[in-house]
């Protein structure tokens, strides 16, 4: 999560060139190898999601179908459990849960960390040492500290609610990113010019300050998407899952569980973690890839 | 300097009323009623029984005096080291629990996290422009850091301990040994605690590597890297003091990131089964042992804010401006 450059020195908004910046961002953005292999292999991911469990009649993923304990075959791709479990359809039902909460969790907590930082940034003062102090203070907690004892609390739990509190917690990073950003934007002449034909707050934020830190938002969004999804699968694992369904945390924690390890059943825990190490490496690698994309300075000559 | 500290010392001391409070404020306000469920999950049939163990409970969190009354006794009982009796170890004090597997779990951790840091700045700031070791500390930095804990410790656990057989792949000692200072214990604790290690320094080493590459890349793009390369200042020098500039966010993204190590280490010594707070937080979960729960809680965040102000005491002594006031640590 610490891959995002430090904002603090020159905004790349102020090298994006003003002409046309969408078509030209275009042109970068179709020669990056590392976006195209990042964006296409989440695509790919996110496609055995979908796809996936509708092809296998989106039957109960955790009924006991198959022989127990076999190794990968023709029938049963990624073998079985130790009751019989298919463990492929596991893994396609579990990349969806696991982009699902990627998803919630980083949307939630990118919404808070742009009203929170953007506040901060742009009215300065009290607002700002309010927001700031609140920021650090969420940001020490450990957030898989609280959502053990959330989630221990909670009966019953389903993936958009790991999803939410995940959210909920993971997003003073940053909001701070966002109002050092803003705060260099916001004495810019364009921003005054808007301040001076009288328009309000949000829309300063969303007209004039927004649109020119779109692609670091963008960029952070990711970063807190692969965030959540590496959260709840420790919390997965820890055995504070969602209580129906499966994800990919929850068949890693069922493979411990049972000692697939012991009985070097490694079919049961290889694909789960390597689905999550796909889906957050190739956030991150196209992540860089939009970086040099945005950002003349790290474009490859 | 001194309001540097101070900025940083309330800062600290309102994380952690904050975490003292929502630690109070959980079982008491999500919805649903923690003893029913308790009373309900201990599946007492007879109806006396249940009421009895109800009133236990409710008199053991104090649900019946008013919120405010509630809350004081909590933090008198905090203050006077009282976290609660354990349920899953019932007589001990959960406070006597939670101390007898810290040890494991800084033994893990503090080597891990520094060495990891040392070594991943280390290599991070060699490959960064330099285009054969970027082309492989690249990819690999992010494969690492991409990679969930516990799952490059089942690997390791895999590969090198069921499969290879050269490490033992579970507890923090043979069973047949007896914990104490002696030097069969010790040799027997190293060897437990070889791929627990591992696995926490492999993933956290990929973070830092890319973090110090990009830093570098950054710091030999600016302007006094330039002014020096212009008088012909040889390349090492300028790699010096561009290191020197680089190692400062390094700095405060540890301080960011012990949140993230905690929870590695958490999960990995669940893999293990290394007997330090992870292993006991998932006891915990499986017992219904809130009151275990709930202080390993707090510990956590104690040991987070302790780790947060050496790293503000370290910061001070590499970055010079904290020390004459002017606007250097941000964090």
């Amino acid at each position: 999560m610490s891959t995002l450059p430090d904002p603090a020195p020159e905004a790349p908004s102020a090298e994006t060139p003003v002409a046309k910046p969408g078509r030209e961002s275009l042109h970068y953005a179709v020669r990056n190898p590392k976006l195209i292999i990042g964006v296409s292999l989440v695509a790919i991911l996110l496609a055995v999601g979908v796809v996936g469990p509708m092809l296998l009649g989106n039957g109960n993923p955790n009924e006991y179908v198959g022989p127990q304990a076999s190794a990968p075959d023709g029938t049963y791709w990624m073998g079985t459990t130790t009751f019989g479990q298919d463990v492929y359809a596991q893994f396609v039902h579990g990349l969806r849960a696991t982009f699902l909460v990627g998803v919630v969790g980083g949307a939630i907590a990118a919404v808070i960390a742009m009203v929170v930082g953007f506040l901060a940034g742009y009215r300065g003062g009290i607002t700002d040492e309010i927001l700031n102090m609140l920021t650090n203070v969420v940001l020490v907690i450990p957030a898989l500290a609280v959502l053990l004892i959330i989630n221990a609390y909670m009966g019953v739990r389903s993936v958009a609610v790991q999803g939410l509190f995940i959210g909920l917690t993971s997003w003073p990073w940053a909001a701070r990113a966002i109002r050092a950003q803003t705060f260099s934007l916001r004495t810019r002449e364009f921003v005054d010019l808007a301040r001076l034909s009288g328009s309000g707050t949000w829309r300063i934020v969303f007209r004039e300050i927004a649109p020119n830190m779109s692609s670091y938002l963008f960029m952070m969004f990711i970063l807190l998407f692969g965030g959540s999804i590496l959260i709840a699968s420790s919390l997965d694992f820890i055995g504070l899952g969602p209580t129906e369904g499966v994800s990919l945390g929850l068949m890693l924690q069922s493979a411990q569980q049972w000692s697939a390890l012991q009985l070097g059943m490694w079919w049961w825990f290889v694909p789960p973690g390597a689905g999550i190490t796909a889906i957050v490496g190739a956030l991150y690698v196209a992540n860089v890839g939009l970086d040099e994309v945005f950002n003349p300075k790290l474009r490859e000559s | 300097m001194r309001r540097y500290f101070a900025r940083k010392l309330l800062i600290y001391g309102l994380t952690f009323v904050v975490a003292v409070t929502v630690n109070w404020m959980i079982p008491r306000f999500m919805p649903g009623d923690p003893v029913s469920a308790m009373v309900a999950r201990a599946r007492v049939s007879q109806p006396e029984a249940a009421e009895a163990m109800r009133t236990y409970y409710n008199n053991l969190f104090g649900f019946d005096e008013p919120l405010w009354q509630q809350y004081l006794h909590f933090w008198g009982a905090l203050l006077q080291g009282d976290f609660g009796i354990s349920i899953f170890v019932f007589p001990t004090p959960v406070g006597d629990v939670l101390l007898d597997a810290l040890p494991y779990t800084l033994g893990l951790m503090i080597p891990a996290v520094l060495l990891s840091w040392f070594v991943g700045n280390w290599i991070g700031a060699l490959s960064a422009r330099r285009k054969v070791l970027d082309n492989t500390v690249l990819p690999a930095g992010y494969l690492l850091t991409a990679m969930p804990y516990m799952w490059i410790a089942v690997i390791l656990a895999w590969a090198l301990g069921a499969k290879a057989g050269w490490f033992p792949i579970s507890g923090g000692y043979s069973l047949d040994i007896q914990p104490g200072w002696s030097a069969d214990f010790a040799l027997d604790a190293l060897h437990h605690w070889v791929l627990p290690f591992l696995s926490l320094f492999l993933v956290a080493l990929g973070g830092w590597a890319i973090g110090m590459r990009n830093m570098i890349i950054y710091e030999l793009e600016s302007d006094y890297s330039s002014y020096l390369a212009a008088l012909g200042a040889p390349q090492r020098l300028i790699r010096r003091y561009a290191f020197r500039n680089a190692v400062l966010p390094q700095v405060t993204g540890l301080a960011l990131q012990l949140g993230v190590l905690v929870a590695g280490a958490l999960v990995t010594e669940i893999v293990f089964a290394y007997p330090g707070l992870g292993s006991l937080i998932l006891a915990a979960i499986q017992n219904q042992d809130f009151f275990l729960l709930q202080g390993a809680f707090l510990f956590i965040v104690i040991g987070v804010l302790i780790a947060n102000f050496l790293i503000d005491i370290v910061y001070v002594v590499v970055d010079p401006r904290t020390r004459t006031g002017m606007a250097g640590g941000t964090s």
